[in-house]
């Protein structure tokens, strides 16, 4: 029995970062309707920085985050704004070209990442990592409760900056329905700029609290950006509360898989959660039927 | 398309005569890589360029047709040449229960859900040991010393594909593939019954995918989950060979394919020797950065945007007439 | 009693907790022009979108010829011969005009040429023959809304949907479309019209039903249902 609880809560604890990953790909995915297939990639940027703020200035991670989310939020709009706001003008056959330029910048940012860090797992151990917290005899890893904490927090900020901020509000009305938005005055390019970069920034803030638990390679982002739209879909698409909740059931899903089941096929879980909520939830996902 | 009669006629004329004449093994390899790519890659732009389905999940079947024919080997004491007959339909047959699955969605989800199936089938392939040789992949002899046999294979598989492509589009399938694409529901208030036609497009792209994979188990003798289930390698590779070459049209994929595998080769072999060992690692980012470039300025590929870019080279010159650029 | 041509009967949509089409009734004849009226929001297109199967029906059914149309695809529908028009109109835009037609002349073929052959034939019909190799991208409006009523047309139906096929065009465009739809007709087949623009609702409907909120509110001839008193208020509202 004890073993079933630790397992939800490390579950839990990690859908906390699971859902900012989830946030920020549900915010891209209603404000600009397409899937950023980069989103992990940026992540795995985010880590990165983290990494050499660690190995170089001895930057304590969670401090990094102040560097990490404003760094990756400039990369992130610089990017929307140089290369995906022109493709909706660009006329093709390919209906998916936006989804196809994230895959690129996706290759691109892995690849670079490969020359610089080269391929071999990087990770970081501030000392404190091995301390966990105890309610009885169930451990709590310490750098997973900070960092569901601090998750946690932004997402509290997240709620509050959209529901009572003018930007906030503007990029709420451009995901739900950017004509209209548009004629009431907001500014639907500088909108996406400025969601790409937000949602680069929550991804960022992911990685960051992911690289003391987790280990780090270039090719991350790949694996990761298959889990967030996992999580947005068990959630339900366009919806940052579903976000939220895909995370935590994805981080619970997948940590009693490797308890129960085993470890290589955690990543498998995803996978498969993801196919049956496409065959036994064509209602809750109605909304991808007709876009 | 009239035109272009006498220059396909020479293409394959000349492609029927290559390897007596350049003997080099591996002038022949890389063009046996690139004519399996023109048959991936016109399968590819099959369901996506025409039918305005976008796959990222090519290598479900490829991988498919890879491990029928080793399984033949392997596990039913047959030759993995039965592959070549059974590889197809296999892929087609797990084609069709993915599309069953998958079409309900609509643009990129469909996408991202072919992803999503493609990294199940190799993680399958991963673990399920003792029917595929897990991560050991599986290990052949390869019937033929030289590589003429396999290179007219690879040839007839592609003027077969690209055949049976040009005859599909020019009848009834043809208009409602294209019908698809450019408006399901007015496809639909015509009479058009989409879930059945985006399926066929989906079998007749899984099958000759599956042929190929099963001709690259028998071609290289060995194969494991990452070659043939992987993302990056073939299914985003297929997709790149379509818009490069230009997506809905007949020979822009098959163009695209002797492209990117040029490329890939001259980034493998750092320019066959001539630059630095580290440029050898490079060639997936330029990929990349190609992808990018692509998209923003071409993106109807060379073959689409023909007339764009006969414009910008005779802007000079006056500007003026320039071919249609009408995909066929 | 013969099987009505086409009737529907206690149609019924729901959008969640919005009621959309509220218990309509109404039949149509064989070789009638059957007009759909109502303000704007009144459910018109809707209506059509659950007869086309666009939209799945909460309850009620809908015959056509003796067959029941509840659940069955568009596709289906199409087939049994039903076509119709967007309001947005809906051009294969990467085609040209002839292959518009040609896809919807496939519905009864599997040939190419008799396809191309009722093509052609629906073209002259609709007045478009002349523009039949221009992309249908670059067509202007009167244009494309004829070009949306001619692969109607090529489908081979029995019962025509007209989806506000007037709105925006120029009064001699208007002419031309009025004369195409009586041309239709004359040739068996029989057509529902929404339309907003009463000159036209007037001069070529047989009967008028008039809908407000999904619901029926009159049903008869043009000018016993223009001069219902129930459908002036609908339209000018009460005050």
């Amino acid at each position: 029995m004890a073993v079933f609880i630790q397992t939800v809560v490390a579950g839990i604890l990690m859908g906390g970062i699971y859902a900012l990953i989830g946030i920020g790909m549900t915010l891209i995915m209603g404000v600009m309707k397409i899937i950023n297939l980069a989103h992990g990639q940026l992540m795995m940027v985010a880590m990165y920085i983290t990494y050499v703020l660690y190995e170089y200035v001895h930057l304590d991670p969670y401090a990094a985050l102040l560097i990490t989310m404003p760094c990756l939020f400039i990369l992130g709009a610089v990017l929307q704004r140089s290369l995906l706001n022109p493709l909706i003008k660009v006329e093709s056959i390919l209906p998916e070209n936006q989804v196809l330029m994230t895959v690129g910048i996706g290759m691109v940012l892995t690849e670079l990442a490969r020359m610089i860090f080269h391929s071999d797992y990087k990770s970081v151990r501030p000392p404190y990592t091995s301390m966990s917290l105890y309610a009885g005899s169930i451990a709590f890893n310490l750098p997973m409760v900070i960092a569901f904490g601090i998750a946690v927090l932004l997402t509290i900020g997240l709620f509050l900056f959209l529901l009572k901020t003018d930007v906030g509000k503007s990029v709420r009305a451009t995901a739900q329905n950017k004509e209209a938005a548009l004629l009431l005055g907001v500014n639907a390019e500088r909108i996406t700029i400025f969601t790409y970069g937000l949602g680069a920034a929550l991804v960022a803030a992911a990685g960051t609290l992911l690289l003391p638990i987790y280990y780090l390679f270039p090719d991350l982002g790949g694996a990761f950006t298959l889990k967030a739209f996992v999580i947005t879909i068990l959630g339900g698409l366009g919806s940052t509360v579903g976000a939220i909740v895909g995370g935590v059931v994805l981080g619970v899903s997948e940590s009693l898989g490797a308890t129960y089941i085993s470890m290589a096929l955690k990543d498998a879980v995803g996978m498969v959660i993801f196919l049956l909520v496409l065959i036994f939830l064509p209602g809750g996902l109605k909304r991808l039927t007709k876009i | 398309m009239k035109a272009l009669r006498w220059q396909v006629a020479v293409i394959v004329a000349a492609s029927l005569v290559f390897p007596l004449v350049i003997r080099s093994d591996y002038y022949q390899h890389v063009l046996i890589l690139a004519l399996m790519w023109v048959v991936i890659g016109s399968s590819w732009n099959l369901l996506a360029g025409y039918t305005g389905q976008v796959s990222f999940g090519h290598a479900i079947f490829f991988g498919i047709g890879a491990y029928t024919a080793g399984i033949c080997a392997t596990k039913a004491g047959m030759s993995a040449w039965w592959g070549m007959i059974l590889g197809g339909p296999m892929a087609a047959l797990i084609g069709f229960v993915i599309g069953w699955v998958c079409f309900r969605l609509r643009g990129p989800y469909f996408a991202l859900a072919t992803i999503a199936v493609g990294e199940i089938f190799r993680l399958v392939a991963v673990v399920w040991r003792s029917f595929t040789g897990g991560m050991q992949g599986i290990l052949l002899m390869q019937s033929f010393r030289s590589k003429l046999p396999y290179y007219y294979l690879a040839l007839f598989l592609a003027l077969a594909c690209i055949y049976v492509i040009h005859v599909l589009m020019r009848s009834k399938w043809g208009y409602y593939f294209i019908a698809i694409r450019e408006d399901q529901d007015a496809a639909e208030s015509m009479g058009v019954n989409a879930f059945r036609y985006k399926s066929l497009s989906l079998i007749v792209s899984a099958f000759f995918t599956g042929t190929t994979g099963a001709f690259y188990m028998n071609y290289m003798a060995f194969i494991d989950p990452e070659v043939v289930f992987s993302l990056h390698h073939i299914s985003i590779m297929a997709i790149l060979v379509g818009i490069i070459g230009g997506v809905g049209t007949l020979w822009g994929p098959p163009l695209g394919a002797f492209i990117m595998v040029l490329l890939q080769e001259m980034f493998r072999s750092s320019f066959f020797g001539l630059a630095p060992r580290w440029v050898s690692e490079l060639h997936v980012l330029v990929f990349g950065l190609l992808v990018i470039f692509v998209i923003l300025y071409m993106a109807n590929g060379i073959v689409g945007d023909w007339g764009k870019i006969q414009r910008l080279w005779s802007s000079k010159a006056g500007g003026g007439a320039s071919a249609a650029g009408k995909g066929s | 009693m013969s099987t009505p041509f086409f009737e529907s009967h206690q149609l019924t949509k729901d959008f969640g907790g919005l009621r959309a089409v509220n218990e309509l009734s109404f039949h149509v004849n064989e070789g009638e022009i059957f007009g759909l009226i109502g303000p704007n929001g009144s459910g018109k297109t809707t209506v059509f979108n659950l007869i086309n199967g666009y939209y799945p029906i909460t309850s009620g059914h809908i015959r056509f010829q003796g067959h029941t149309l509840n659940g069955l695809p568009t596709w289906k529908i199409c087939k049994l011969g039903i076509g119709r028009t967007f309001q947005i109109v809906k051009p294969l835009r990467r085609m040209t005009v002839l292959e518009n037609v040609m896809t919807a002349a496939f519905n009864h073929t599997e040939s190419v040429a008799r396809s191309r052959e009722k093509a052609m034939e629906v073209l002259d019909f609709c007045g478009l023959a002349d523009r039949k190799d221009e992309s249908a991208r670059g067509l202007p409006l009167g244009h494309r809304k004829r070009l949306e009523i001619a692969r109607a047309l090529a489908t081979g139906p029995k019962l025509l949907l007209l989806d506000e096929t007037m709105a925006g065009l120029t009064p001699q465009e208007q002419a031309d479309g009025v004369a195409l739809i009586r041309r239709i007709r004359d040739s068996g087949i029989t057509v529902i019209i929404v339309e907003h623009i009463m000159r036209v609702i007037m001069s070529l409907c047989d009967r008028l039903l008039c809908i407000n909120y999904g619901q029926r509110i009159a049903e008869g001839s043009p000018e016993e249902v223009a001069n219902h008193p129930a459908v002036i208020e609908a339209y000018l509202g009460k005050d």
